[in-house]
């Protein structure tokens, strides 16, 4: 799509320019070669959907994650040096509290537009946790992951591990109850680590639970290496996407050779910057209007007290529920008299683990259980890899369950249930919930998947009824369009790996065999339930039958075959 | 076709897998662009432009409204004022940002074209020519620097690299983790004699002060002067016990002499699971939930878990009285408070 | 007036006039009922309608004599301040059996509220009804309120009093639109599963700065809209529902064919 300037005298215009706009262009380029990097860049086609901005909403409420976060930064005291608060609210007024919580109070008090900030740093930073997450939904459910971009999968996990650091470490920085309780548990989840976890415990607070230490430490966690860390792996997240360029979702003459959308420049310039405006617009109406982590209701931290609804941020809710939900009976004392607390390992180690190792290794998992080394750029429609969306349904199902687990004090009171039966409902549903959300995505995929097919060799139900001679009555059916047509034919019907026999010719045994045939099973668990695409033959053969339909129907005679074709029509 | 009773594996070709490969259907190619009515209306046009502009200004008024509520509305450190001063600056300024959002979305939606380009992808893997130049280019490095023939050299040079990370790591590691003594879990401020005083207030209770189904929040009575230094705040975070009054003959665990005192028992706030202030007393079922994690611990069957995530009982605090009738502590805990860790039990 | 007159023969007109009439009345009324501080002197008429009452709604479950039964516990002895709290916030008489006692509008009225309490005050010494001068939130210390309801109250009813789960299928129940007499009662005689706080745990003083502060909570949130004071997880919801929703949409719109 590039237009090249074939007459000299145009060319001359952009080796000598004459316009202020120009010289300043011609000043950069002599030094930066910039020019290359326009040509590159300006006219670079993007694919368009509302499903491709997802990341973006991320990428942008991080962006007003750092404005807002420079206005706290420079209020903002990390000390945990006692002070006495003179200000305004009777609550507290005259109350000893750490510096850090004082100078929240006076930030959200004293400064104007300071609770405002702080309101929509919060409020950011809940999106920005939940757009990444449906994010990965919408990466996951559309193959995205798949050759070449594993790797920037892994990019795109490690932001997600990383947000959560961010939003944990300055969660913690006003020093209020409700936080220090957080770091309570922190706490108690560090010593349960075996052999080492009292020394990090100390490592992390500086000596004994809470110490004068932790708000300074998690400052600078939070201001400086999380998000500088962030900062880089957004670059090369965004680097990767544009060498990679992007996805395409199917359609027609989108191939995985090209890519189809609207060029960079003006659409996307356009559209990306509205959209920043748009977001950075709706937190800043959250900010005015609902308030968020109201620290001065909690209080400073002390270690006694504790308030109902003690709970974490959404995005660490999982956790908690994993907690609760655990029985206690598997706190173990093991040989020598050490203590292994896994009631508290398995629900916040192994658990999560799990689910990451999950998250970190599906791409390679599903890569080599299909056997396929090929780059792909056009996208998944979700039925057409059944498993796939199966396993993902049920991922989020896990997690969904450990965050209302995570929630079961209010689900108790606000449903009027017992917290006790709420608690044991999860335990069950953890390991139910998602084996049956997976059966049954599977089976609305492959339902789907029959459905197109329907669709593309009978057509669309047209509401006119044609009665035959014989009395028997039916609907004629339109025929899809090439590209109705086209988007659903358009996909492969993976089948499982070939397992090659445990012995070769000569009788002898193959080394591997075991664990290829491992691999085979798995393969066979993730295709063996398929729905092939229509072939043109087949759509031949229906259109045969419909062919014979209508001209028995011109003719008004009678017609013999109708009954052995009545499964192509929809009666 | 897709009767239902046969099982999915195979509904497709009956031909065989090879004609599935070569029978497809072929690619329509991209979809013929339809013209938008601001295309082909000058009108539509026109008004999507006025919109558009609309907008700006909109986003300029919204601009200056936020400038004139800094400046009006200021807070006054009561909470209906810094509401107030929330609101209207924050309403302005997703004003001024909604709408250059809605105006730049829109003018890109209606006015600017929206032909559909096609790129083409460039392989990513480079080139055979790239790769052999790469390797070559690698291989005269490896070459001159001779390392390969150096064996020694290399030895000390990997050596020293993967040594120096230590100069920074080890007194970094070790100064953060304060004396390292991790011992200090095992004890709190409470020794024999200490008087028990109400949290927040600090003031002594005395035994005959508290009425049957009665709770109280104590710690350890120390001068005002320690509870206002910054070493208090861990000391407290050990020491914190509920001080709970039952009738005598609901309690169902065995009392020692010197562990309670008419009835009343002091144990451990601090959870036995992850160390949450467990504080939800019951006083019909005598059970004590934390409200971090729901471990239910029975106080009048010493303290045990009777639900949730936690294995021990909470430990206890002996007391008894003193002279004046005043709560005391009768010796520090017996073990630990707090969650478990390794080396608990050594 | 001229809608009104147009209106006249509305078909509807007489049921609103009646509505207006008893509204009147109900106002009327309201004016000039005794208030409970100028009912607090009982006299032994008012313990004969109390005991009356008491056989008649209460002694079901308690005892003719108030002395206790399998099912409920005894009434000697509690004082005339649990009476008033259980009765006035319509906890007693209880409708059915449950984990506990809901709140509900109250069965009986002031006068009879009195009247029970001062018979069960008969009974036996106890707590007494707080007068108006120990409940007055003006004469607390709010911020000495809010350090002794964090660590006293807090666990159960939530940092600004919503309320907050307790096990098997009980509740602390929402301080915000209980009146302040109630929560002094509430504190002194620990109704159902909440414990007792005598004076000698938090002092009438403290009770008082308690009020104290849980009126400033009627200043609502300084940050706009509380969310119901529920903390972490309602704002977790808002995010999801309110936030993310609107900016999906947002991309929806973004992303749309332009006709």
């Amino acid at each position: 799509m590039s237009t090249t300037a074939s007459n000299p005298k145009d060319l001359k215009k952009y080796t000598d320019p004459k316009t202020p706009a120009g010289k300043a262009a011609d000043y950069l380029d002599q030094r930066t070669s910039i020019g290359v990097a326009v040509k590159e860049f300006a006219r670079k086609v993007f694919p368009d959907h509302w499903s491709f901005m997802l990341g973006e909403i991320a990428l942008f409420s991080f962006v007003v994650l750092l404005i807002t976060g420079v206005f706290l930064a420079l209020f903002f005291q990390p000390s945990m040096a006692l002070v006495r608060w003179e200000g305004d609210l009777p609550q507290l007024h005259g109350q000893l509290m750490s510096a850090a919580f004082a100078s929240t109070l006076d930030l959200s008090f004293e400064v104007r537009g300071g609770l405002l900030m702080r309101q929509i740093h919060h409020w950011s930073a809940l999106i920005f946790m939940a757009s990444i997450v449906v994010h990965m939904l919408r990466v996951f459910f559309t193959g995205a992951f798949r050759k070449p971009r594993e790797l920037n999968w892994l990019v795109g996990m490690t932001l997600m591990i990383l947000g959560l650091a961010a939003g944990f470490s300055g969660y913690s920085l006003p020093d209020d109850v409700l936080s220090g309780n957080g770091l309570r548990i922190t706490d108690g989840v560090v010593k349960s680590i075996p052999i080492i976890g009292s020394y990090m415990s100390y490592f992390i607070f500086g000596g004994e639970f809470p110490g004068e230490h932790i708000v300074a430490r998690l400052f600078t966690v939070h201001i400086l290496l999380v998000p500088g860390l962030i900062l880089a792996l957004i670059g090369l997240h965004l680097f990767l996407m544009v060498l990679h360029k992007h996805t395409q979702y199917p359609g027609g003459g989108r191939t995985d050779k090209n890519v189809v959308g609207f060029p960079a420049f003006p659409v996307y310039v356009a559209k990306m910057g509205g959209n920043f405006f748009f977001i950075f617009g709706v937190l800043a109406l959250m900010g005015a209007t609902l308030s968020i982590n109201s620290v001065w209701n909690y209080g400073p931290y002390d270690p006694s007290p504790v308030s109902a609804g003690a709970q974490p941020d959404w995005y660490m809710l999982f956790l908690e529920g994993s907690l609760r939900l655990m029985p206690g009976q598997a706190e173990i004392v093991t040989w020598g008299d050490f203590t292994l607390s896994l009631n508290v390992l398995i629900p916040a180690v192994v658990i999560p683990g799990l689910l990451f190792t999950f998250l970190l290794a599906y791409p390679f998992l599903e890569a080599k259980v299909t056997g396929d080394r090929r780059e792909h750029h056009v996208l998944d429609r979700p039925r057409n890899v059944p498993v796939r969306t199966g396993l993902g349904v049920a991922f989020l199902t896990a997690f969904v369950i450990l965050a209302l687990a995570g929630s079961n004090d209010l689900i108790a009171t606000h449903f009027h249930l017992s917290i006790n039966a709420i608690t044991w409902v999860f335990r069950v549903l953890l390991f139910v919930g998602p084996w049956f959300t997976f059966q049954v995505t599977k089976r609305i995929c492959l339902g789907l998947q029959r459905k197109d097919r329907e669709l593309v060799l009978h057509g669309h139900e047209s509401g006119r009824i044609v009665r035959f001679a014989s009395g028997e009555y039916v609907e004629v059916h339109t025929p899809l369009s090439d590209q109705e047509r086209w988007l659903r034919v358009n996909y492969e019907a993976t089948r499982p790996l070939e397992l090659a026999p445990a012995a070769d010719a000569r009788g002898v045994k193959r080394k591997g065999y075991a664990s290829e045939k491992r691999w085979h099973q798995l393969s066979r668990f993730f295709y063996e339930d398929r729905v092939e695409p229509v072939t043109p033959t087949e759509l031949a053969a229906a259109h045969t039958t419909h062919d014979a339909l209508a001209a028995a129907d011109e003719r008004g005679g009678e017609l013999a075959t109708a009954s052995s074709h009545s499964a192509d029509l929809e009666r | 076709m897709s009767d239902s009773k046969t099982p999915s594996t195979e509904i497709g070709p009956v031909d065989g897998s090879e004609l599935a490969t070569t029978d497809r259907f072929a690619d329509p190619g991209v979809p013929e662009h339809k013209p938008r009515l601001t295309d082909t209306d000058p009108k539509a046009a026109a008004r999507s432009e006025r919109i558009v502009t609309i907008l700006f200004v909109l986003s300029v008024l919204g601009t200056i409204g936020s400038l004139v509520a800094y400046f009006a509305v200021r807070p006054d450190g009561t909470v209906p004022g810094v509401r107030a001063s929330t609101l209207w600056l924050g309403v302005t300024l997703a004003i001024s940002l909604l709408g250059i959002g809605f105006a730049a979305i829109h003018w890109a939606k209606s006015l600017m074209s929206n032909r559909e380009y096609v790129d083409e992808r460039h392989p990513i893997p480079s080139s055979p020519e790239v790769r052999e130049v790469a390797v070559v280019a690698l291989q005269q490095g490896v070459e001159d620097s001779g390392i390969a023939r150096r064996g020694v050299l290399k030895g000390a040079m990997l050596g020293s690299l993967a040594l120096f990370p230590l100069a920074v790591a080890v007194p970094l590691i070790s100064s953060v983790g304060d004396d390292w003594n991790v011992s200090k879990f095992r004890h709190t401020l409470w020794r024999k004699g200490m008087r028990l005083a109400t949290d927040p207030d600090g003031r002594p209770l005395k035994a005959a002060d508290l009425t049957v189904g009665s709770v109280a929040h104590m710690m350890p009575d120390v001068s005002t002067e320690v509870r206002e230094s910054g070493e208090w705040i861990s000391e407290k975070a050990k020491a914190v016990i509920l001080l709970v009054k039952l009738d005598p003959e609901d309690i169902r665990s065995e009392q020692r002499p010197g562990s309670s005192y008419d009835g009343i028992v002091a144990y451990s706030k601090i959870c036995t699971h992850v160390g949450c202030p467990v504080a939800l007393y019951d006083q019909q079922t005598h059970h004590l939930l934390c409200p971090c994690h729901q471990s239910t611990f029975d106080v009048a069957d010493g303290a045990k878990v009777v639900f949730g995530p936690a294995k021990r009982p909470l430990p206890q605090l002996p007391i008894s009285v003193d002279d004046e009738g005043y709560l005391i502590a009768e010796d520090d805990f017996a073990e630990p408070i707090g969650p478990s860790y390794w080396e608990r039990l050594r | 007036m001229k809608a009104l007159a147009a209106r006249r023969h509305h078909r509807a007109a007489p049921v609103v006039l009646l509505l207006m009439a008893l509204l009147a009345v109900g106002g009327v009324y309201a004016a000039f009922a005794p208030s409970p501080a100028q009912a607090a002197t009982a006299s032994t008429a008012d313990i004969e309608t109390g005991k009356k009452l008491f056989q008649a709604n209460c002694a079901t479950c308690h005892g003719p004599s108030a002395e206790g039964t399998d099912i409920a516990p005894s009434l000697v002895g509690v004082g005339a301040a649990a009476v008033d709290f259980q009765v006035s916030t319509g906890r007693m008489p209880m409708a059915m059996d449950g984990p506990q006692a809901p709140a509900k509008p109250p069965q009986m009225n002031e006068e009879q509220t009195a009247a029970l309490a001062a018979y069960v005050a008969s009974l036996g010494a106890g707590p007494a009804i707080p007068t108006d001068d120990q409940v007055d939130p003006t004469q607390g210390d709010a911020a000495e309120g809010m350090a002794l309801f964090r660590t006293n109250c807090a666990m159960c009813h939530n940092a600004v009093g919503a309320g907050g789960a307790l096990s098997s299928g009980k509740a602390a129940p929402s301080l915000m639109n209980t009146s302040d007499r109630n929560i002094f009662q509430a504190m002194e005689t620990g109704p159902g599963p909440m414990p007792v706080f005598n004076d000698a745990v938090i002092t009438a003083e403290g009770k008082r700065d308690i009020i104290a502060f849980l009126t400033e909570q009627d200043k609502g949130s300084a940050g706009g809209n509380p969310l119901g004071g529920l903390g972490p997880v309602a704002e977790g919801l808002w995010a999801w529902v309110l936030g993310l929703a609107v900016m999906i949409g947002g991309a929806v719109w973004i992303g749309a064919k332009s006709s």
